[in-house]
This record gives C-alpha cells, sequence and structure tokens, in this order.
C-alpha cells in the first residue's frame, strides 16, 4: 500500500513537474501567443511540424532579441486533434491568459476559424488565418477582426489556372482542356470550386469536381474517375492522409505527375514520401522557400538548438509546414511591432494588434533585416483589403527535396476579388453586419 | 430526373463495359482489403463474444512496429517476426491485465474494456515510435499493367492474393482443428467452456494473437498505401459495414461482405455519385448494410442466435 502510494504521488509530482515546464512562465509585461495545436491524431504529421515552427520562431526571437522591442514573448499549446470542437475549447481556454489577454489566434484549421469568426470581434482577439479560413473574410469592411494574407484558397487557385495557361502556352490554350479538382469533402476543400467555375466559364476549360471523403484512406472511386476522365491537369486540395493516397493512386495509374498540382496544404514532404519514388515530378503551391537556406533558420539552429542541426532536423527544421509557420509566427510578431510603433513598446491588447495587423507593411528591407529575403514575399494590408492578393510560387518534388519550379505567379485579381466582395456582403447581409468605415 | 438516376447509370455502364468491369474488379480488390480489417474484428468476437473495438488501434500499432524497427535498420524478415512477437506479448498483456478481471461479464462491459485498450494502444504507439508519417516498403511489387483495356496494379493483386490465403487458412483453423471448436465454444459461453476443461486464458491469448498478427497484415496492405500514421486505424470504420453484411461470426462472411461492400461502393461512387455531388461511397457501404439488415439481422453469414424469454 504505502509503495502504490509513493507511486502515486511520484507520478502526480511528475505530471505537475511536466505542465510547468511545458508552460513558459508568464511575466507581468508579456506578449501571449495562444497555440492552438495538434500533435496528435489522424492529421499530427502535419501538425508537428506546424507547432514546432510557431514554438522555434517565438523562442528564436526572445532568445535574440530579447523579445519584441522588449517584451517578452509567452506561448502555450492547447492539442485541438485538429478537431473543430476541441479547438473552440482551446481557444476559450487561452483567450484570456497573459498580461493583456490573447495577442492574436491562428487556428490553422479552416473549419476552427469559421466558428471563431463570430467570436473574435466579441472577445477583441484578431484572427489571422494566413492562407486559409474563409476567403470573404478578405473584405476588411466586413470582417474587420480576420485577416488571411498573403493570399487565400480562391487567389490560389485562380493562380494555378494561370500558372496552367502559362505552360500551355497562353490563357487561350485553356479552351477545350480539361482540369479536374480532387478536394477534401469538406468546408475547406470546397473553398476553391466556385473560382474553378468561374474561371473555367471564363477561359472555356472544362471543370470537374471529384470530391474525397474525409479521411482519405480510400480513393480509388475517384481515380478510376480520372483514369476515365483524362483530365489534362488535375489540382487537389487535400489533408493529412487524402494527399499521400491520392499521390500513390496518380502514380498506380500512370497520371503524369507534372502535371498534377496540390494546394499549398498538399505539398509537405510526408504528403510525397510514402508513394517514394511515384511522387517525384509532383508539385504544389506555395508562397515561402523551402528548405533551411536563410538566415532565419541559422539564427533558429543558433539560439534555439545552440548548433545542434541533428536536433534541428528533427524538430522539422527546413520542411515545408514548419517554414511556412515560421512565416506565419513572423507575421504575428511583425504586427505587434507595427502597433508598438503607435501605442509605445509594451504588451499590445488584442485591439491594438488589429490595429497593427490593418496597418500591416513588410517591406523587402524589412524581410532583409529579419533574414527572410526571399524566403516569401513583401505584405502590404489595408483596411479594405486583408488578404492582399500575393502571388503563390509552384514547387515539385524530385524524389528528395522540394525545388522551385516556377516564378512568382499573380492570381487572377479581376476575377476573384469581384467574388470576395459579393462573398462577404453576402455574409453581412445575412449576419446583420454593418461595414466599417475604411476612410 | 428519374431518367438519370435509374436509366442514364445503367446505359453508362453498358456502353463502356471495359470499364464497368475496370470498376468492378476494382471494387473487389477493395473488398477484399475490407475484409482483411474485418478478419481481426470476426476472430476475436468468435472467440469471446466481445466487439474489439481496438482492432483498427491493433493494425496501426503492428504496422508502427513493424516500420519502427525496420528504420532502426532491422532486416524486413526479422522485423516482421519480431512484430508478430510483440503482438503475441500484446496478446498476453491483454489477456493478463484486462480480459483475466473480466470474466462473464456483460458483452457491454468488455466492449467498453477495449475503447479503453484502444486509447492506451494509440499513446503508446505514438509514444514510441512517434507521430510522423512512415514509409512503408516491404518489397511488394507496385507496378501496373493493362490487361484487355483494364488497369491492374500488382500490390493490390498482392493483397488479395494474401486476404484469400488468409481467409481460408483461418477458416479451417476454425472448423477443424480442436482449438478452433474451443474457440466458438468460449464464444457462446465462458463459464460453460471453463466447465467442460477448456483453458478459456489460453483460447484467448491465441485468438488476440492471431488478430494481431491478421492486423499486422492489414497494416501491412494499407500502411504501404497511404504511410503509417494515425490515420491507419480509422479503416475500422471501412470494416463496420462489411461486418454488418457478413456477419460478425463468420470468417467467410467477412470476405464475402467486403466484396460487395467494395463493389457496391465503386459502383454507386462513379456512377451515382456525380448526381449528388460525389463522396457518396461512405454512407453508401452503411446504407447498403443497413438494407440487409433488414432482411437478415444476423448478416449474410453469421449465426442466428434465438434465446428463450
Amino acid at each position: 500500500m504505502r509503495i502504490r502510494t509513493l507511486v502515486l504521488a511520484a507520478m502526480t509530482g511528475a505530471v505537475g513537474l511536466a505542465a510547468a515546464a511545458q508552460v513558459p512562465a508568464q511575466a507581468q509585461n508579456d506578449q501571449f501567443f495562444p497555440m492552438l495545436v495538434y500533435r496528435t491524431g489522424p492529421y499530427a504529421p502535419s501538425g508537428i511540424p506546424v507547432a514546432n515552427g510557431f514554438r522555434d520562431y517565438y523562442t528564436m526571437i526572445n532568445e535574440r532579441d530579447g523579445g519584441i522591442n522588449g517584451v517578452k514573448i509567452t506561448f502555450e499549446e492547447c492539442e485541438t486533434e485538429y478537431n473543430t470542437k476541441l479547438g473552440v475549447e482551446c481557444y476559450e481556454k487561452l483567450k484570456n491568459k497573459g498580461s493583456t489577454g490573447a495577442t492574436l489566434i491562428n487556428p490553422f484549421s479552416t473549419g476552427i476559424t469559421y466558428q471563431l469568426i463570430p467570436k473574435a470581434s466579441v472577445d477583441q482577439v484578431p484572427i489571422l488565418s494566413m492562407g486559409y479560413g474563409r476567403t470573404a473574410a478578405a473584405d476588411g469592411r466586413y470582417f474587420p477582426w480576420v485577416f488571411n494574407f498573403p493570399t487565400t484558397y480562391w487567389s490560389q487557385a485562380s493562380a494555378f489556372v494561370s500558372y496552367v495557361g502559362q505552360q500551355e502556352g497562353g490563357m487561350d490554350k485553356l479552351k477545350g482542356k480539361k482540369i479536374a479538382h480532387v478536394f477534401h469533402n469538406s468546408a475547406y476543400g470546397k473553398e476553391a470550386n466556385p473560382t474553378l467555375e468561374a474561371l473555367a466559364a471564363k477561359y472555356g476549360f472544362e471543370f470537374t469536381g471529384l470530391a474525397v471523403d474525409h479521411p482519405g484512406q480510400e480513393q480509388k472511386a475517384t481515380w478510376l474517375q480520372v483514369r476515365r476522365l483524362k483530365p489534362d491537369w488535375i489540382f487537389m486540395s487535400g489533408w493529412g492522409v487524402m494527399n499521400q493516397v491520392a499521390i500513390k493512386e496518380a502514380a498506380a495509374i500512370n497520371y503524369p505527375m507534372d502535371h498534377f498540382v496540390g494546394n499549398w496544404w498538399s505539398g509537405s514532404e510526408a504528403d510525397v514520401i510514402p508513394a517514394g519514388d511515384g511522387s517525384k515530378g509532383y508539385k504544389s503551391a506555395a508562397f515561402h522557400g523551402a528548405g533551411t537556406g536563410w538566415q532565419v533558420h541559422k539564427d533558429i539552429l543558433k539560439y534555439v538548438y545552440g548548433g545542434d542541426e541533428a536536433k534541428a532536423k528533427a524538430n522539422n527544421m527546413g520542411e515545408v509546414l514548419y517554414n511556412r509557420t515560421v512565416v506565419n509566427a513572423m507575421f504575428g510578431v511583425e504586427a505587434v511591432r507595427t502597433a508598438q510603433a503607435k501605442f509605445g513598446n509594451k504588451a499590445m491588447t488584442g485591439e491594438q494588434v488589429r490595429w497593427g495587423l490593418e496597418n500591416f507593411d513588410l517591406t523587402e528591407a524589412r524581410l532583409k533585416e529579419l533574414g527572410m529575403e526571399g524566403f516569401t514575399r513583401p505584405v502590404k494590408v489595408s483596411c479594405e483589403d486583408h488578404e492582399t492578393g500575393g502571388p503563390i510560387v509552384i514547387q515539385q518534388w524530385d524524389g528528395k527535396t522540394w525545388n522551385v519550379a516556377s516564378d512568382w505567379i499573380s492570381p487572377i485579381r479581376e476575377v476573384v476579388r469581384p467574388m470576395v466582395v459579393a462573398a462577404a456582403e453576402a455574409y453581412a447581409k445575412e449576419n446583420n453586419i454593418t461595414a466599417q468605415s475604411c476612410n | 430526373m428519374l431518367y438519370n438516376f435509374l436509366i442514364a447509370p445503367f446505359l453508362d455502364m453498358a456502353g463502356s463495359p471495359v470499364f464497368f468491369a475496370e470498376v468492378v474488379i476494382s471494387g473487389l480488390l477493395t473488398g477484399v482489403m475490407y475484409s482483411l480489417v474485418a478478419l481481426g474484428f470476426v476472430l476475436i468476437f468468435k472467440a469471446s463474444g466481445v466487439f474489439n473495438f481496438a482492432q483498427g488501434v491493433m493494425v496501426l500499432f503492428a504496422a508502427l512496429t513493424l516500420v519502427g524497427l525496420m528504420e532502426r535498420g532491422v532486416p524486413v524478415w526479422l522485423a516482421l517476426i519480431l512484430t508478430v512477437a510483440v503482438m503475441t506479448a500484446l496478446a498476453f498483456a491483454i489477456e493478463r491485465i484486462m480480459l483475466r478481471h473480466l470474466v462473464n461479464q456483460e458483452g457491454i462491459i468488455l466492449f467498453m474494456a477495449t475503447i479503453g485498450l484502444s486509447y492506451v494502444l494509440q499513446g503508446l504507439g505514438e509514444t514510441l515510435w512517434g507521430s510522423n508519417v512512415k514509409r512503408l516498403d516491404v518489397g511488394i511489387p507496385n507496378a501496373s499493367f493493362e490487361i484487355g483495356g483494364i488497369l491492374l496494379n500488382e500490390f493490390d493483386l498482392f493483397a488479395a492474393a494474401s486476404g484469400a490465403v488468409l481467409v481460408t487458412v483461418l477458416a479451417v483453423f476454425f472448423h477443424y482443428t480442436r482449438i478452433g471448436r474451443a474457440l466458438r465454444a468460449v464464444a457462446d459461453d465462458h463459464q460453460a467452456a471453463l466447465s467442460v476443461g477448456i483453458p478459456l486464458k489460453h483460447i484467448w491469448i491465441i485468438v488476440w494473437s492471431v488478430a494481431g498478427v491478421v492486423g499486422l497484415v492489414a497494416g501491412i496492405m494499407w500502411g504501404a498505401k497511404s504511410g503509417v500514421q494515425f490515420s491507419l486505424s480509422l479503416i475500422a470504420l471501412k470494416a463496420l459495414p462489411v461486418l454488418i453484411l457478413g456477419g460478425f461470426t463468420s470468417v467467410p462472411g467477412a470476405i464475402v461482405g467486403g466484396l460487395i461492400i467494395g463493389v457496391g461502393e465503386k459502383v454507386a461512387e462513379i456512377y451515382w455519385g456525380p448526381l449528388v455531388g460525389g463522396a457518396i461511397e461512405t454512407w453508401f457501404a452503411y446504407m447498403l448494410a443497413l438494407a440487409f439488415l433488414v432482411f437478415r439481422p444476423q448478416g449474410l453469414f453469421g449465426e442466428r442466435i434465438i434465446e428463450r424469454v
């Protein structure tokens, strides 16, 4: 009995210590970043590099710069398993932590973003859904608390069509071509469909949508349809195991992999490695560089891992999703810095950070100072435009690494922006939202 | 509208018979893969009357162990032997820690225990081997080739052959061996089986070990397609309609159920799916199974239980 009591006491103590060690101490004047992560569950292979990227960038800023203009960053992870219900619970748990509450929230899930949009303005916590979430939120007049720069699903889909046009020798060559969209049968997966339909009408290509049910472990029917349809190009909006199986199935039907392009959630190392040599030539969209060739990686290696490259690699440094969250974390930190320039070098509230996001101006010169020159593109947000319509780049897998395979490609703004505005106005009407003044 | 649902799909099938044949063959091959997962459920249900909620996680755990050992430089053949040993040790542990204390309890109690087991195994697997996607390559050929305009894949054929061999061996084992008969006796009544001298503990260890090995085969086949990762455990959801249709207690039922579900969902998805926006195969499989339930509640090959009240 005594031994049992001792073991129980030791275990309780160990759990307590582990919890204490995981949560950085909260200072009186700290800038708190909540982290909704999914290190477990079916999407863990994608969630782990995402969580590590955020953690490492925040840690590096503290270690290298002593925080943001002297204000230490604190952060806390909350496990969502990519489950919308758990994500909302995590948000509620973390939104009031830190000396000024949550700085902003990166939901890293379109489903969670949809649920948080109505809450954000009430709680005054800005949402930064970088390249995901509700595309209509790009209209800042109706979504003052939501930011989805540098680009959205709709812009991405249009840039993909531009890319196909380039590859085919001009946009006029799209007429009569067949383009299929293999998509995760969810709010996220369906996002690109209206854009692709509109562009099909404009350029005369034949568009077919092929839905894949969650989780996407079995897709034979989808790829039989592809075999019959014989599309010239395939665009994929997948996530998790759906990506790995789709790439493997495409290879199994001998589909030309260089005509198979994933969106930016369908192009990480975890997506292509299980398919082995079959994935060679597969492409995907991105809005940042791949690998570790930038100063920011050197700084993370030095200040977070003490120069231990093996440890940094084991923590996904340089992988596509890791790099994406380094960019995401940088956007958040720079938004705080922008706000501090107006409100003073102290911990910013959610409302002040919202101002920082709306006046965000990341120039080429600033990217150079941050050690990210060429890693991503400059971004300038405005009150009306929370997306900024940034360009994308196409990367290609060579069997070992991702390599840049295109120049920066601009979205077809003349098609996408009116759709964004129309969708935002419809949402506002449905929810009785009055536009904020942007004058 | 009615034309689109009731006539056009059949005209489509008749208009492209080669493609229709490819759809059916693809469905049959996929069905065998479902059967591989369903078999694990059937084995344990047959021997203990327990619906093993943890079967999907056992598939994952077995595949994770195999690929984890291979990543550490263990040759494939040795990794396979070691994984079988691990699954057998796991069966010992499950009997010793969980089942022994639940002899003669209600089925629902045992079912709840397997829910707990699934969480333990999932956590243990991720703790030991990590959550990243792992590539699994045990050397099964994967080239595609065409015969008469029908595309076939060597891997799918290999998986189907493996499934057929497993089913045959297990069916013979259950029907013609002493242990097989003992397994069926245990399933009928724990206490009665004990009273006639059947060693319940040994039987449970054997059946959980065999279910672990079947899980390993399923894990290899599915893991080689998608990489070994957590979502491998979700293929259990694909096995449920197979079990409902084939019967929870029949090994041949698992394979026939798998084939019907495999073909049914592929044909439905391709010929009727586009009419309703696609992605109907998951729910269609359940609808098909439910339709069978109306006429045969015990499934196609399940045992009809008649109880005095």
